[in-house]
Order: structure tokens, then C-alpha cells, then sequence
């Protein structure tokens, strides 16, 4: 016999979030204003410092059809690479005060399609003793029949250097596994835009994971 | 260290329903088949984003209030409170917690809710705040009704509340639904039943807490909540002062 180990809480159980989940969390988009501020999928202001990108793309169920009342979260680092969170202490990367780094939106009712004006993240660093993270974007989906939130990172192409140095598409053994998780690159009307489409389910499925 | 030494333990997945539950029918076809990439932390992890209370309005977290008209809306009248605590058992301060629900006839308002039960011309049916500095939260709002859906041709989900939580970092992100104790659907219900742990999905089911009632004006449920904790280093207390 030996002393009982301290006792420690259990997480929540996770739930889907089901086919209204915009009226809690992106309530124009269920048809009514409500909220004095909203969150939105503006990340950047206009003072924000960096390249000006769009991030588009569907999200795909296992039968190719888009999933047209998903909820997508991302969380960034800014131009520099920092983290807006107290946790992040990188030394040499200035906080842009302004940008959050979090934003949030629905894909489209129709067309399944949902995008982000934002900034393109800098480089972040590994954890101790690996090599530094290459500019990601982190980005969190759920909706009705996605029992618990799927984590996933969208990865630039123009960044093929530090993508292959990098700690975490590393780790995805199959190369075409990892091609899941790196943007396409379009230029339309004078902007950047990448293009991140998620597969859910199928032959192209996109690598998810539990970090 | 740099943010490393706030690394979440390693998500149970044994308490949260798997991705595929078949008789949860669309999570069938939006459920991923291969195996999740297991991470370590790193920053992009263990930190999130943060917000503030003046993103907030005074009403936000008055659901009886904060979409009424030309009156309140119709139905029984609650309170719910609760503590947000991480796996350690300390409690989450400074956080968003947001929450939406159908009114008192299972009705959302939502433009793609096509349920007979009449939309409530006084009642919006979200509403948010922010966990005090020990992590407790509470709101007012209607007790929602059971609503039927397209799963089996008879599914009726029991009375729930849907809540999303942030935490101090991305990775301890959660959406859960709280149901309410004596609620005989609750039995029934495939996304409940999709909890491999019976004990589990116990923790969904909000108690009456009579003691929080507020006498001759609304009951009360308590709806704890806990998230991810973090591991446990040897002089954390002195590294990290919490
Ligand atoms: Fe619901």
C-alpha cells in the first residue's frame, strides 16, 4: 500500500456545438444584433505593423461537400513573431498593442466559405533545444457533428526553408500529410491571399492534433 | 523557460466523446479518421488570446434583459453560477465565457431554426462574461425548452445550455453543453450518450442550488466547469507565483 496521490479535477467533457452556434458567439450571423462590440475576422487595424494578408478556404466533410455552418478560431503571433500573452517573453520581438491575434468567424450559409484579414505572423521560437517554429497560423474548428474542437496550423508556401526545418510538420511522417497543412498562394486585386482549404474526413484529410 | 513552464498535461481524450459517434449521425460523415498528431507545447500552445472587460456590456450577462422589448421574455426565470477551475483545482480568472441557448419553447433565435415553438419577441438567447479573479462567473437568463432535431425521427434534445470557454491558453479552448438535473431526456440523448465515461457525463448535469435562489424571483443552478491543468514542476510556487 502506499499514500493516495493528491487528488486533481477532471477536465469538462466536450460537446458539439452544435447548428446554432453563431447566435452565441457570432450572433449577426444567426440574424440579429445584440452585442455592443463583436469579435470578428478582422485581425488587423490599421496600425497593425506587417504584410496585410486575406486567409480563405472551406471546410470539407468526408462525402467533399462544404461544411457551410462551421465556427473557425485562429490565434497568431504578430509580424514579429510574439504573441500578444503574457507568457510570451521572446526577447527582441516588440508587442504590437493593438493586435490580438485572435479572431474568429462562420463559413458562408451557401457557399461554405469563410476568410480572415490579418497580418502574416513572423517566425516563433521551438521549445527549449529545438529549432525555431516557421510563421504558422493556429486554428481551432467546430460545429455540429464535431464532437470535440480540431486543432490544426496552416502553414505559408512562400516559406519553404523554414517549413522544412520546422519542429512540428516534422513530426507528420507522410509527406503528403504534411502538404495538408500548407496554404496555396493566390494574388487577386492587389492583395495576398492564402488559401487553407480543411478536409475533414477522405483522401486528403487534414492532419488534426492533439497538443 | 519562456511560457514552457506552463505546459498543459496531456489531454484525457477517455472523458470527451470520440470523434465518431454513429449514433450522433452527422458526426459521421465530419468526424477525421486518422490519428491525431500528438504535440508537446510550445508557445503556440500555452498561450491564447485575452480580453478585456470593456469588450463587455452591462447586460451582457442578462439574458432577461438584454434583448427585451417592449417587456421580458416568458418563462421560468434562473440563475446560473459556477467556478471555472483548471485540472490543479485553481480557479481560471479573467476569462471569457460565452453562452447561448433556445427559449423557454426550445426556439432559437436563428435564422435557420425552423422549429413550430414561436420565436420570443423579448429574448435573444446569448449572452457572455468574464470569470472573476478566483475564476467564478454567473448570468441570468430563461430555463431553455427541449427541442426536437433531425437524428432519429424522435430525438428530442433535453433542456441545455451550450457554453464556450477560453482559458489562459489556446490549447485549454473548450465548447460544452450544460443540462439540468431531473431532466428525463437526458438519458436518451446521443451526444450525452457519446461520453465513453458514464461519470464523466455526470459532470454536464447542473444541480439546483436552492441556497443561490434568490427568493420569490428566480432558482438557481450551479455549473462548474474545469479545464486543462497545468504540469506540476517542483518549486513552481516560487518560479511562477501562483
Ligand atoms: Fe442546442
Amino acid at each position: 500500500m502506499v499514500q493516495p496521490l493528491s487528488p486533481r479535477l477532471k477536465e469538462t467533457p466536450s460537446q458539439t456545438a452544435g447548428p446554432y452556434v453563431h447566435i452565441g458567439l457570432i450572433p449577426h450571423q444567426a440574424g440579429f444584433d445584440i452585442f455592443e462590440t463583436n469579435f470578428s475576422n478582422v485581425l488587423a487595424g490599421p496600425d497593425t505593423t506587417g504584410e496585410r494578408i486575406r486567409i480563405e478556404g472551406r471546410v470539407f466533410d468526408g462525402a467533399d461537400s462544404p461544411v457551410r455552418d462551421v465556427l473557425v478560431e485562429i490565434w497568431q503571433a504578430n509580424a514579429a513573431g510574439r504573441y500578444n500573452h503574457p507568457a510570451d517573453r521572446q526577447e527582441g520581438k516588440p508587442l504590437d498593442e493593438g493586435f490580438r491575434g485572435w479572431g474568429r468567424t462562420g463559413s458562408d450559409f451557401e457557399t461554405g466559405l469563410w476568410h480572415f484579414e490579418t497580418v502574416k505572423p513572423g517566425p516563433v521560437e521551438g521549445r527549449k533545444g529545438h529549432r525555431p517554429q516557421a510563421p504558422h497560423v493556429n486554428f481551432w474548428i467546430a460545429a455540429r457533428g464535431i464532437n470535440i474542437g480540431l486543432q490544426t496550423r496552416l502553414y505559408f508556401p512562400d516559406e519553404a526553408e523554414a517549413n522544412a526545418a520546422d519542429p512540428v510538420l516534422g513530426l507528420i511522417e507522410q509527406p503528403n500529410r504534411r502538404k495538408t497543412l500548407i496554404a496555396r498562394r493566390e494574388e487577386r486585386g492587389g492583395g495576398v491571399v492564402y488559401v487553407f482549404d480543411i478536409r475533414l474526413q477522405g483522401q486528403d484529410e487534414t492532419v488534426f492534433f492533439d497538443a | 523557460m519562456n511560457g514552457l513552464d506552463r505546459e498543459f498535461l496531456q489531454r484525457d481524450r477517455g472523458i470527451h466523446p470520440p470523434a465518431f459517434t454513429p449514433d450522433y449521425k452527422t458526426s459521421v460523415l465530419r468526424s477525421p479518421r486518422a490519428a491525431l498528431i500528438s504535440l508537446e507545447n510550445s508557445l503556440s500552445e500555452v498561450t491564447g488570446p485575452t480580453f478585456g472587460r470593456s469588450e463587455i456590456g452591462p447586460l451582457d450577462n442578462d439574458l432577461i434583459l438584454n434583448y427585451a422589448r417592449d417587456g421580458e421574455p416568458i418563462g421560468e426565470r434562473i440563475l446560473v453560477h459556477g467556478h471555472v477551475r483548471d485540472e490543479n483545482g485553481r480557479g481560471v480568472p479573467h476569462t471569457l465565457v460565452e453562452f447561448w441557448q433556445a427559449n423557454a419553447g426550445g426556439r432559437y433565435r436563428h435564422r435557420n431554426d425552423r422549429y413550430l415553438a414561436p420565436i420570443d419577441p423579448n429574448f435573444g438567447g446569448c449572452g457572455r462574461t468574464i470569470t472573476d479573479e478566483n475564476g467564478y462567473y454567473y448570468f441570468r437568463t430563461i430555463k431553455p425548452g427541449a427541442y426536437p432535431w433531425r437524428n432519429f425521427l424522435n430525438s428530442w434534445r433535453p433542456a441545455h445550455i451550450h457554453f464556450s470557454v477560453f482559458g489562459s491558453g489556446f490549447a485549454q479552448r473548450l465548447i460544452t453543453q450544460m443540462y439540468f438535473e431531473g431532466d428525463p431526456l437526458i438519458r436518451h440523448d446521443p451526444m450525452i450518450l457519446g461520453i465513453p465515461d458514464p461519470a464523466a457525463a455526470v459532470r454536464l448535469i447542473a444541480p439546483l442550488d436552492l441556497s443561490a435562489a434568490l427568493p420569490l424571483d428566480m432558482l438557481a443552478y450551479q455549473f462548474d466547469i474545469v479545464l486543462r491543468g497545468r504540469q506540476q514542476t517542483l518549486f513552481e510556487n516560487k518560479l511562477q507565483g501562483n
